[in-house]
């Protein structure tokens, strides 16, 4: 059995929704009652300021914490009804700091996103490994192959793990900040490959991130968080409007379309507090 | 980078057509699973055909197998390094026997009696225990290390020896009054029952008291801690309380020895080693994943809380069997995992070749400890001999690296 997903081939994806979600740690709820219908096919951010529960929700979504009520579901099946394994072959999710044993190569990595599709007896299938290869070769890592993790750079660290999310071939994509701690180039890169995920295979993408012109850029949609609550979602050019960024990040600022993809661009002025 | 790559170029590109979904031609088909499958359409050249020489596999029809070209080689030569080891152990426990007489009695000639004798009665099941504590120790130490991500864990920490010493100390002191010490019954059977017990006790005690909504390695590890210095002063005060005969009896059982085990104890211990050694084999897939952070084992479809029950489960009964055996042999869980994972270049400490290393180590030990002075000693002075500089030495090598 071959199971590998080309350059060509298109994936489709599994309808990700939350129904009536309320999710918190130890502490009060951080989300209270919050559903969301993830569009197939796009690239949906999440922002929000600090604390809002962006990653919480993402988190929820990827089954890495359970709800205190309501239910995350796929293609209509609640996710508690689904086994783990099977999950992990429709939904990938990367962690905000993913930790790996040290001395851990590339290719070694890659292939572990295999495993969801592996049993005892099938540890490595011709598939598997035309599956790793494609993904070494699509996050431009195939020369690093056997190079140990720690060894690479952040923005290479950070393509090593979007790799193996690629080697477990599932239609839905989630990433947890995939940006943060990388200069704005290594940020771009990281954000031209997810887009190339999505427009190439079909991929859906749900992703946090922290620059909203980065986020308005590289979306389809934009889902706006505030105090465990989604305030606005919708195109970047719909929801990214100067009196939402003030009513939700208290930040003054002039909205601009930037010329090369006609997307709104956020020139900050100023926090409420400094220009009030 | 190199382009000559076909995706690359494609890479290269993408912000022009990015904003058209480039749908292919391609024909889909939706496996019964529900996740989309593709049948050998990938259009990769062969350059890549080097890209995974890393990862080997024998593949037979639908089955496959990873193997790691130098483990195996590892494996082998361990393998030969034991029979080696077992026959030094043979030959040297006692009177030094000739090589052919010691395997004409392991084949069943009776022709020399006392030779016979002594080897099948008295040295086999010595070597025997040798082998199967050292395997079991080493492999309970792969397992804890990997669970807990650290090197410096063993199932010391999970509080599983130093419980089974309290248990064996207690029935030694309480049951062993007068002067001829422990013996009959409650020696051949009470003692290792309540190691045992007393061993199993304290690791659930430790996974318990460690567990909130899961288990956190920092958390197993100083709640391991805790319990084992409880148990280590219970046992300080039980042994105040005994005679100077049983206390001494004790003190040898503390240190790991080795001394006057036979066949009733070495061979139920030998086949519940058999059966934990298999399953942990069998674990070894999930715990390399377990050793990965516990969100991207979640996402890849792991159940960690399973895991690492199933894992710290077999670990403690693991380090149990052994004790039961030997007592508490220092530094073999310790050590034995960490050389297995260096000489092998794994990535985590395997379990079966951790089990050989165990098992050469503790042989060698028993062999060296048994002969070296005018004195027998017990096979646990050799083994933290050896030990306790490895330790020295693994915890400046972490301070280094933390700092």
């Amino acid at each position: 059995m071959s199971v590998v997903t080309t350059d060509s081939a298109q994936l489709a994806p599994a309808q990700l929704r939350a129904e009536n979600l309320t999710l918190g740690y130890d502490g009060p709820d951080i989300i209270r009652d919050l559903s969301l219908d993830v569009p197939s096919g796009q690239v949906t951010t999440i922002i929000g300021p600090n604390g809002c529960g962006k990653s919480t929700l993402l988190r929820a979504l990827g089954r890495l914490i359970t709800p205190r009520s309501g239910q995350v579901t796929l293609d209509g099946v609640a996710l508690p009804q689904l086994s783990s394994q099977h999950i992990a072959t429709c939904l990938s999710i990367l962690p905000q700091t993913p930790t790996a044993p040290s001395g851990l190569t590339v290719a070694d990595l890659v292939s572990r996103g295999r495993h969801p599709r592996q049993k005892w007896y099938q540890q490595f299938s011709a598939g598997d490994q035309a599956a790793v290869e494609a993904a070494l070769v699509e996050t431009d890592l195939a020369d690093l192959a056997d190079t140990p993790l720690e060894d690479l750079s952040g923005g290479q660290r950070q393509r090593a793990w979007i790799s193996m999310t690629l080697a477990q071939d599932s239609g839905i994509l989630l990433l947890d900040e995939p940006t943060t701690y990388l200069d704005l180039a290594h940020q771009v890169d990281v954000l031209e490959l997810v887009r190339r995920l999505n427009r190439r295979n079909g991929r859906t993408v749900v992703m946090v991130l922290h620059d909203i012109s980065l986020a308005a850029r590289y979306s389809d949609n934009m889902v706006v968080m505030k105090d465990g609550g989604i305030v606005a979602s919708g195109a970047p050019q719909e929801v990214v409007t100067a009196r939402l960024l003030q009513e939700v990040f208290g930040l003054n600022a002039h909205i601009v379309t930037e010329p090369t993809a006609g997307r709104p661009h956020v020139i900050p002025l100023g926090t409420s507090s400094s220009t009030a | 980078m190199s382009t000559s790559r076909p995706l690359e170029r494609q890479a290269e590109g993408s912000t022009e057509s990015s904003t058209e979904p480039a749908f292919a031609e391609s024909a889909s088909g939706e496996s019964d699973g529900g996740a989309v499958a593709f049948e050998g359409t990938h259009s990769l050249g062969s350059p890549l055909k080097s890209t995974l020489k890393s990862i080997r596999a024998l593949r037979f029809g639908p089955v496959s197998l990873r193997y790691y070209p130098r483990a195996l080689a590892v494996s082998g030569i361990l393998v030969v390094l034991l029979l080696a080891a077992v026959a030094l152990h043979l030959a040297f426990g006692g009177t030094p026997l000739s090589y052919p007489d010691v395997i004409a009695a392991l084949f069943g000639d009776t022709s020399k009696k006392k030779i016979h004798l002594a080897v099948t009665e008295f040295r086999a099941p010595r070597t025997m225990a040798a082998v199967l504590v050292g395997a079991c120790l080493a492999a309970a130490g792969a397992i804890t290390q990997t669970v807990a991500r650290n090197p410096l864990a063993s199932p010391d920490v999970l509080g599983v020896t130093a419980g089974a010493s309290f248990g064996a100390v207690t029935v030694l002191v309480i049951g062993g009054g007068g002067h001829a010490g422990l013996s009959g019954a409650a020696a051949l059977i009470g003692m290792p029952a309540a190691a045992f017990a007393a061993g199993i006790i304290s690791g659930t005690a430790v996974y318990a008291l460690a567990y909130r909504r899961g288990i956190d390695s920092y958390r197993l590890v100083l709640v391991g801690l805790g319990i084992s210095g409880l148990a280590a002063s219970l046992t300080t005060w039980i042994l105040t309380l005994g005679d100077v005969t049983s206390a001494a009896q004790a003190l040898t059982w503390m240190m790991g020895s080795l001394n006057g085990k036979d066949w009733a104890i070495v061979q139920p211990m030998a086949a519940a080693a058999v059966v934990l050694l298999a399953a942990a084999l069998l674990c070894g897939r999930w715990l390399l994943l377990a050793s990965f952070g516990e969100d991207t084992a979640v996402g890849l479809g792991a159940r960690v809380g399973r895991i690492r029950l199933t894992a710290l489960s077999l670990a403690v009964l693991l380090a149990a069997v052994a004790t039961v055996v030997a007592g508490p042999v220092a530094f073999v869980a310790l050590a034995s995992p960490q050389v297995a994972r260096m000489i092998s270049r794994s990535v985590v400490p395997p379990i079966a070749l951790s089990a050989l290393v165990g098992a050469v180590f503790v042989l060698l030990a028993d062999t060296v400890s048994a002969n070296a002075l005018s004195a027998p000693l017990p096979v646990g002075v050799a083994t933290a001999v050896v030990g306790a500089p490895y330790l020295i030495y693994l915890i400046l090598k972490y301070q280094r690296r933390l700092t």
